[in-house]
């Protein structure tokens, strides 16, 4: 129990003292989140616009596939990323893996289903009304989805919050994929491992505060979007 | 409303700015896939920091075990090894996969465990110790167990290699009771668990000494040839993978074999420890087994192929 109090008070000292190596770690770490979260949002909004107001066979099976993959595991999807991005892979020639690129591409794929599913369960929501006015007054079927997609922006917007969320608190993607490189790739996540795997329990208790501050952050803002 | 979310997306992009700045720092960076031992005790980060300011370029240290560190360099994932697994370094060798073998430090692996020695191994070799450890494991679990890395690592491999010469078949070794605890995980993580459970386990000297601080467990065999600990080496072959960094990989190697590289080796961990945790290959390449062209200075092996 000492360990653990001790521990924590390091650990504020750490945050309060804006210790230069939490610091980095905790910008690197928002940044990599933050950038998969905007690259998977740009492709998963319209994407999953379309499967909404698509009518095609196995729309309802590929929902459900998506709903699946809500818990999507992280090591798979570092796994998958790692043989695409390998310089033996299809993408090698990228030079991604072992980079914050890498990192980026891999969680932005890991919290895509969130993404699509949360925008389609949005969209969804919107009286259907909205979407036969737009028609009745020529909207293309590009403008009838904006449309809608402005008139569920606050639940679209929770969508992102919650995949940025996801981004920023898994272990497996930024390992496999970042390699957990001192002053690279190193993050929250990968560094709370490897220093409670040397026994640093301090700086690892002031990383995980921070970790969960952002989460609670994260929540708050969600909140207030939604109120 | 819109005004509201105009604020957050206002707020997520200054965010976004102001955190690009942590990767602003982008130059020429040499990817190193090395064995958890160089990291987990520190050397790697000193001698980064010597080598960056150097050559004015990123050292990027991957650390896992030897046996993924090798994939690593078979996918071309990286431009430079440090490994300690003789015989998978020669097959890296022999595959066209790797320059050439550079010896650059040694010291020995270390059968720990606890300072009461259940099994009573000490003064033992090795490999009598371990079969002694079984033997004592299979009749009492409960009060004699071996952890093992279980992770393809150098030192897993010499673990293998020590149950071999005790005449034992590792595949029933691994799966003959409770006493046997394969742990998957790194030197560090595994001297943890072997702490935690008061357990005989194997480890290279220099993590044992760096962990040895926050831990009960005591050396009880160290030294001897079959304990040996020999850290090489290796560029990835251009020929094999064109876009790997092989000038600066050798660069790298060059620093470690020159003399500045190898003061430093020699010195680290005198301060904290008051021994150091390696030994420079300089001036030892006969009793550490290895060639004179392995220990050659300067790195002679050619980058043109490429």
């Amino acid at each position: 129990m000492e360990e653990i109090w001790n521990g924590f008070v390091r650990a504020i000292e750490l945050i309060a003292g804006l210790d230069p190596l939490v610091v980095e770690i905790t910008t690197r770490s928002l940044f990599i989140s933050l950038s998969s979260a905007f690259l998977a949002a740009v492709v998963c909004i319209p994407l999953g616009g379309f499967i909404e107001f698509r009518r095609f066979w196995g729309k309802g099976a590929l929902i459900n596939a998506i709903h699946t993959l809500y818990s999507l595991p992280t090591v798979t999807v570092g796994l998958l990323v790692f043989l695409l991005i390998s310089r033996s892979g299809p993408l090698g020639g990228l030079g991604l893996l072992f980079s914050p690129a890498g990192m980026i591409l891999g969680q932005a794929i890991l919290v895509s289903p969130i993404m699509i599913g949360l925008t389609i369960t949005a969209l969804a929501e919107v009286n259907p009304l909205i979407k036969e006015t737009a028609k009745s007054l020529g909207a293309t079927e590009l403008q009838i989805i904006v449309t809608v997609i402005k008139e569920a922006r606050v639940a679209v917007m929770a969508a992102v919050l919650l995949g940025f969320g996801r981004a920023l608190s898994e272990v497996g993607v930024a390992m496999m994929i970042g390699g957990n490189i001192r002053g690279y790739t190193r993050v929250l996540t990968t560094s709370i491992a490897l220093e409670t795997s040397m026994g640093n329990l301090e700086l690892s208790i002031a990383l995980g505060i921070i970790l969960i501050s952002i989460s609670l952050v994260i929540n708050i803002v969600l909140n207030m979007v939604r109120g | 409303m819109a005004g509201k979310m105009l604020k957050l997306s206002l707020l997520l992009l200054v965010l976004s700015v102001f955190c690009s700045g942590a990767l602003a720092a982008e130059g020429e960076r040499l990817k190193l896939a090395t064995t958890t031992s160089l990291q987990d005790t520190g050397l790697l980060d000193q001698i980064k920091e010597k080598f960056d300011e150097l050559h004015n370029v990123s050292l990027d240290v991957v650390s896992g075990g030897t046996g993924i560190a090798i994939q690593y360099g078979e996918r071309g994932d990286v431009d430079v090894l440090i490994v300690h697994d003789k015989p998978r370094e020669l097959k890296f060798i022999e595959d066209g996969q790797g320059l050439e073998r550079r010896c650059i430090a040694y010291n020995y692996f270390y059968v720990v465990g606890p300072e009461d020695d259940p099994a009573g191994i000490k003064d033992m070799n090795a490999s009598q110790a371990l079969a002694t450890i079984m033997a004592r494991g299979e009749a009492d679990p409960a009060s004699v167990m071996f952890v093992s890395r279980g992770d393809n690592s150098g030192t897993h491999a010499r673990e293998k290699l020590l149950w071999k010469n005790a005449g034992l078949d590792y595949s029933q070794v691994n799966n003959s009771g409770p006493w046997y605890v394969d742990a998957g995980q790194g030197m560090g993580a595994t001297l943890n668990i072997a702490n935690e459970k008061q357990a005989y386990t194997l480890s290279d000297m220099s993590t044992f000494m760096a962990y040895q601080g926050n831990m009960t467990l005591v050396s009880l065999i160290g030294g001897g040839d079959d304990l040996l600990n020999v850290y090489v080496a290796m560029a990835v072959n251009p020929e094999k993978h064109p876009d790997v960094n092989c000038a600066l990989a050798n660069e790298f190697i060059n620093y470690l074999v020159s003399d500045e590289g190898q003061d430093l080796i020699a010195s680290y961990g005198m301060e904290k420890y008051g021994k150091p945790l390696f030994s420079p290959a300089r001036g030892n390449c006969t009793l550490i087994g290895c060639s004179d062209g392995e220990c050659a200075v300067p790195a002679t092996a050619s980058c043109a192929a490429a």
